[in-house]
């Protein structure tokens, strides 16, 4: 059961191979069986996910059955999920049982999908191994020893070690797309507001979407038809009719042009992941496609631009963390000012303050236009970069992360040189456009990933030229050996 | 662009975060690296480029002014740390 | 030294939308605490802000109303600081790019002269929840109900040179926002508020002086002994040596001091930012063209109209026109008086208004209404009664007693009008005070006024006042 797709899934449901409630336990059961091994989950709601099961296949029975009717997921424990604890990775949600669902979690049951518990995860969604979770490192399903990317590292592990068949993240300036490819798994994430961020714990809301991590490109479709659409609950929530992403997946790609950009095969890329790409890219053209070289100039300045954007956002997003109507609360505090830093001092852990202080100062006065207003310009140059490509080019490619999983710890001592492992992704969050990340091939036995950026809303598109090199490779069916 | 524990300390307040001493020498270092990073910035002028706030172009959406939310504060206030007769407690503020 | 007196004032207007400006959640005032704080209000992990349409028409209105300029794009921003009422610990107000640009007002001094007061800006912002600090031993409880509720800031040029100004620009604001029914101008419930930046400077000196800003004054009358007692304040400092430092002061109703605030810290370091969670409110000429159209007629337009149209005084009209309710109901009596003008404004702003504010009812609770009140009103004009006679009916009517005719004849209170009747008790009266006779034909006038006194008393106040003034004269020549 624990290798099939959700199509396949879906389908063997409703001609009742098996129950949701077997189904579900199944998983369950592998859960608590294997998850010592990588820490993918935070909570495992047993109970609830039982009794989900058992309405769903009360729905199957009735022939009312959705496409994720029964089908048991993982939720990146940044989503609000009324009744079961949200802690976004830290301690200072420990003990916040949300009274509300957000709207992405609201769809999924509506969808009649089964929640098998609520995945690990990057303190805040802040940072790109997995290794600032209060609730301990997340561990790569191929080689333990190894960090599975972040911020949705337990995702990205449950769905590898078959812990889940599929899972959602969320993307700020990488945090699907470079775990998928840490983990040989699929990613997608969004345009900018074609998924609802509300109830979404906010990290940088002008970068933050949610999405998909499965394995296959057909899963992420049936995913993102769910997920996908206006929400009048969310100020940036896009009002745009929602397609059917399965529809196109199998569309000929003859006459697709990709462009690579010089810049993402440059200095900084590990050589044997660049060959990798370059064999994806080789596939591609067999497929039909054609391929040309393009320039985002402006690529250098992702990085510094984001760091000042994102935290920026950050430090005033999570100014509402106060010990005050829920979350943690310092002991015995003196005063009012004792209550607000300690509780948050004790709260949060180091990245998370990190990233506070350095958006504070970049908002405080004096530095705004230096840095704030400066790196919003940027992000206009950035984004510029990017129109002027998608005129002559369909989708870009190239490769997701620099280089494939790093050992624990190894990146820890150096904010910077963690933060370089976002490179390539953070681009695509700055400009709102949607991206993909694709099992291209393994590079020491560790998964490497093709990453596929899209132009606005063109996820169909996306998910097209992601299934077919699907159909003609078998790099996403690979499974960890720990985990088959 | 480097900064001095002072800065540090000022930062902190603003933030409302507690930092031992012991920790503020790190802090400074790297948050001093992480300026440094973000100084590459300026290798590229930006004088007629307007700044972008959001990646789409889109207009505010406004709602209609009605009351659409119930009294849900027993369910609300479950998760706060100290409540009394409906109100959330906190040490005394004196203006 | 001759001093100048600089003054701007900052008022808040609570917007009276029925949902807050971010939520769904209700704005009713009273509600127990934190019943109509709705997660959005309360800052809860992953919840976003969604703009309230009527919050912009009402901004928009006010645009209008005061001939400011209204943006075609404004952009909400994050104003950052810590405290309990602020649950997000950013208040979502506006800063580069308000939806009410500049724009002007008239006020009417004392001696009649009008003054224009510049202001600067209006924008909308989310108020914040109340603090309460007795019963909680050494803990101080919040309520949440409040945050969230939209408020209007506006901010009036430095225009102004004299409390007294500054209390006719204050209450000039309050009509308007009254009068486009954007606001209740409530101020016991903290619907209108207002902070005051005062300075001195040395008459002629271009340098504004050092400011401090006064807070906590919810009533005109505070406003006008705040103001003046800062000034006070600030001059004695400056006399003797010193330096006025910038700082928040709150007025003490009790004390009738100002004192200052217990020092947050330096000026605030806000860190204002374009909310993010929040898109760029885009305002057309067709959508201010419809807004426009659902404007009433504005004070200063009433107050010229009643006076041209019903001959009254500036003065009068000024005080008939200070809330709509009151404009609408001087009209309605004047209808209902078959065109009293005059009259209809001294009873709606002598008897009418004192007796509302002993009980401190309002004009649209009044126990008489506008078509009771005319109708009086025509008695008198058609000599049914008397003024002084009308002061019993309108109590009569007051305490519930029925409508003017039915009051006047159960207590059989119309005037005597019949000359023979009259002339028959001046007879005598005059027959009867021989005496005061003599003495008023002796050339002592004050009499006159004995004899009336006798006359009316003898009609029970009934007789016709002009008749008897008439009568007694040509009666009493000899």
């Amino acid at each position: 059961m624990h290798n099939k797709t959700l199509s396949e899934l879906s389908a063997a449901l409703k001609a009742g191979e098996f129950s949701s409630t077997e189904l579900t336990q199944s998983y369950l059961n592998r859960i608590a069986e294997l998850d010592t091994h990588v820490n993918a989950y935070i909570t495992v709601s047993d109970e609830s996910a039982l009794m989900a099961a058992k309405a769903a296949d009360q729905k199957i029975a009735a022939g009312e059955a959705g496409p994720l009717t029964g089908i048991p997921l993982a939720q990146k424990d940044i989503f609000c999920s009324k009744g079961v604890k949200t802690s976004c990775g830290s301690k200072m949600l420990d003990s916040f049982v949300s009274p509300y669902n957000a709207t992405v979690i609201e769809k999924f049951n509506q969808a009649g999908s089964v929640m098998l518990g609520k995945t690990n995860m990057d303190e805040f969604a802040m940072g790109s191994s997995n290794e600032t979770s209060f609730y301990g490192a997340v561990k790569n399903p191929w080689n333990t020893d190894k960090v599975p990317g972040g911020s949705s590292g337990g995702s990205a592990a449950a769905v590898a070690a078959r812990l889940a068949p599929a899972s959602t993240g969320t993307d700020t300036g990488g945090s699907i797309r470079q775990p998928a490819s840490l983990c040989g798994i699929t990613g997608l994430k969004p345009t900018y507001g074609r998924v609802s961020r509300y109830g979404m714990i906010a990290f940088a809301s002008s970068l933050d979407q949610a999405g998909p991590m499965t394995r296959t490109a057909e899963d992420a479709a049936l995913m993102l038809n769910c997920m996908a659409g206006f929400d009048e609950r969310d100020s940036t929530s896009a009002q745009r009719e929602v397609p059917d992403y399965t529809a196109n997946l199998s569309d000929s790609l003859d006459g697709l042009t990709i462009g690579l950009p010089k810049e993402y095969f440059g200095e900084g890329l590990d050589a044997s992941v660049g060959k990798a790409v370059e064999e994806a890219i080789a596939e591609y053209k067999k497929l039909g496609a054609t391929v040309k070289e393009i320039s985002l100039p402006n690529t250098h300045l992702a990085v510094p631009t984001y760091y000042v954007v994102a935290p920026a956002e950050c430090s005033s997003n999570l100014s509402r963390f106060d010990g005050v109507r829920f979350g943690y609360r310092c002991d015995d505090p003196i005063d009012l000012e004792d209550l607000y830093k300690r509780s948050r001092g004790e709260g949060f852990g180091s990245e998370v303050k990190r990233r506070i202080m350095i958006g504070t100062y970049a908002l405080s006065a004096g530095y705004y236009d230096a840095y704030y207003i400066k790196a919003q310009q940027l992000r206009r140059l950035i984004s510029d970069d990017f129109k002027r490509a998608f005129e002559e080019v369909d989708v870009i490619m190239g490769p997701t992360a620099p280089e494939p999983a790093f050992g624990l710890g190894e990146k820890s001592d150096d904010p910077i040189t963690m933060y370089l492992s976002d490179i390539y992704t953070i681009a695509a969050n700055l400009a709102g456009l949607p991206g993909m990340s694709v099992p291209a091939g393994f590079v020491n036995e560790m998964p490497v990933g093709l990453q596929i950026i899209g132009n606005y809303f063109d996820e169909a598109r996306l998910l097209n030229v992601a299934h077919r090199y699907q159909q003609v490779t078998d790099w996403h069916q690979h499974a960890p050996a720990q985990f088959k | 662009m480097s900064l001095t524990q002072d800065d540090v300390k000022k930062i902190a307040h603003l933030a409302r975060l507690s930092i031992s001493d012991a920790d503020i020498p790190s802090y400074e270092k790297e948050l001093s690296n992480i300026l440094g990073l973000v100084e590459q910035m300026n290798a590229v002028d930006t004088s007629d480029v307007s700044p972008m706030a959001h990646p789409l172009d889109m207009a505010q959406r406004l709602r209609e002014d009605t009351v659409t939310e119930e009294n849900h504060r027993d369910d609300y206030q479950s998760v706060a740390p100290n409540v009394e007769k409906g109100l959330f407690l906190v040490p005394q503020v004196i203006e | 030294m001759e001093w100048e007196v600089v003054i701007g004032l900052e008022i808040h207007a609570q917007l009276a939308t029925k949902s807050k400006i971010f939520s769904g959640a209700s704005t009713a005032y009273g509600a127990e605490p934190n019943t109509q704080a709705c997660a959005v209000d309360l800052g809860l992990p992953g919840v976003l802000p969604v703009l309230n349409h009527e919050a912009v028409q009402m901004a928009i209105k006010f645009g209008l109303a005061t001939n400011s300029h209204v943006a075609p794009r404004s952009i909400f921003a994050r104003k950052n600081y810590f405290y309990p009422d602020l649950p997000k610990g950013y208040q979502i107000s506006q800063m580069d790019l308000p939806i009410v640009g500049e724009g002007s007002l008239e006020i009417r001094l004392e001696d009649g002269t009008v003054k224009t007061i510049g202001i600067t800006r209006a924008h909308l912002e989310e108020d914040a929840g109340k603090s309460l600090h007795e019963d909680f031993q050494g803990m101080t409880g919040i309520d949440l109900n409040r945050a969230g509720t939209p408020l209007l800031e506006i901010v009036s040029e430095p225009d102004m040179r004299s409390a007294k100004e500054a209390v006719a620009y204050m209450k000039k604001i309050h009509s308007i926002v009254t009068y486009i029914d954007i606001c209740d101008g409530n101020m016991q419930e903290g619907s209108f508020r207002c902070d005051a930046n005062v300075s001195v400077r040395p008459k002629g000196q271009q340098e504004l002086g050092t400011r401090s800003e006064l807070k906590n004054i919810n009533s005109f009358r505070y406003v006008e002994r705040a103001i003046n007692l800062e000034v006070e304040r600030q001059i004695e400092i400056i006399e003797d040596g010193g330096k006025v430092v910038q700082e928040t002061r709150l007025y003490d109703v009790d004390k009738n001091e100002t004192r200052s605030m217990r020092s947050k810290e330096e000026a605030n370091d806000y860190r204002y930012f374009p909310d993010p969670d929040l898109l760029p409110v885009e305002i057309d000429e067709k959508t201010i063209d419809a807004v426009r159209k659902t404007l009433p007629e504005l004070p200063d337009a009433k107050q010229k109209r009643f006076t041209s149209e019903f001959s009254l005084s500036d003065y009068d009209a000024e005080v008939l026109t200070s809330t709509r309710q009151m404009a609408d109901y001087f009209e309605a009596v004047v209808k209902a008086s078959g065109g009293e003008a005059k009259l209809s404004a001294n009873w709606v702003s002598g008897a009418l208004t004192g007796s509302l504010n002993k009980e401190s009812i309002d004009i649209e609770n009044s126990p008489v209404s506008a078509e009771m009140l005319g109708g009086m009103i025509k008695r008198i004009a058609d000599n049914t009664i008397s003024g002084k006679i009308a002061k019993q009916v309108f109590e009569a009517m007051w305490q519930g007693e029925g409508d003017a005719d039915s009051v006047i004849e159960s207590k059989g209170l119309k005037q005597v009008t019949d000359s023979g009747a009259i002339e028959k008790i001046v007879d005598e009266i005059i027959a009867n005070n021989q005496g005061q006779v003599e003495q008023y034909r002796a050339g002592k006038e004050k009499v006159f006024g004995f004899f009336v006194g006798q006359v009316m008393k003898a009609s029970q106040g009934k007789a016709n006042p002009a008749q008897v003034n008439q009568m007694l004269k040509e009666k009493l020549k000899g």
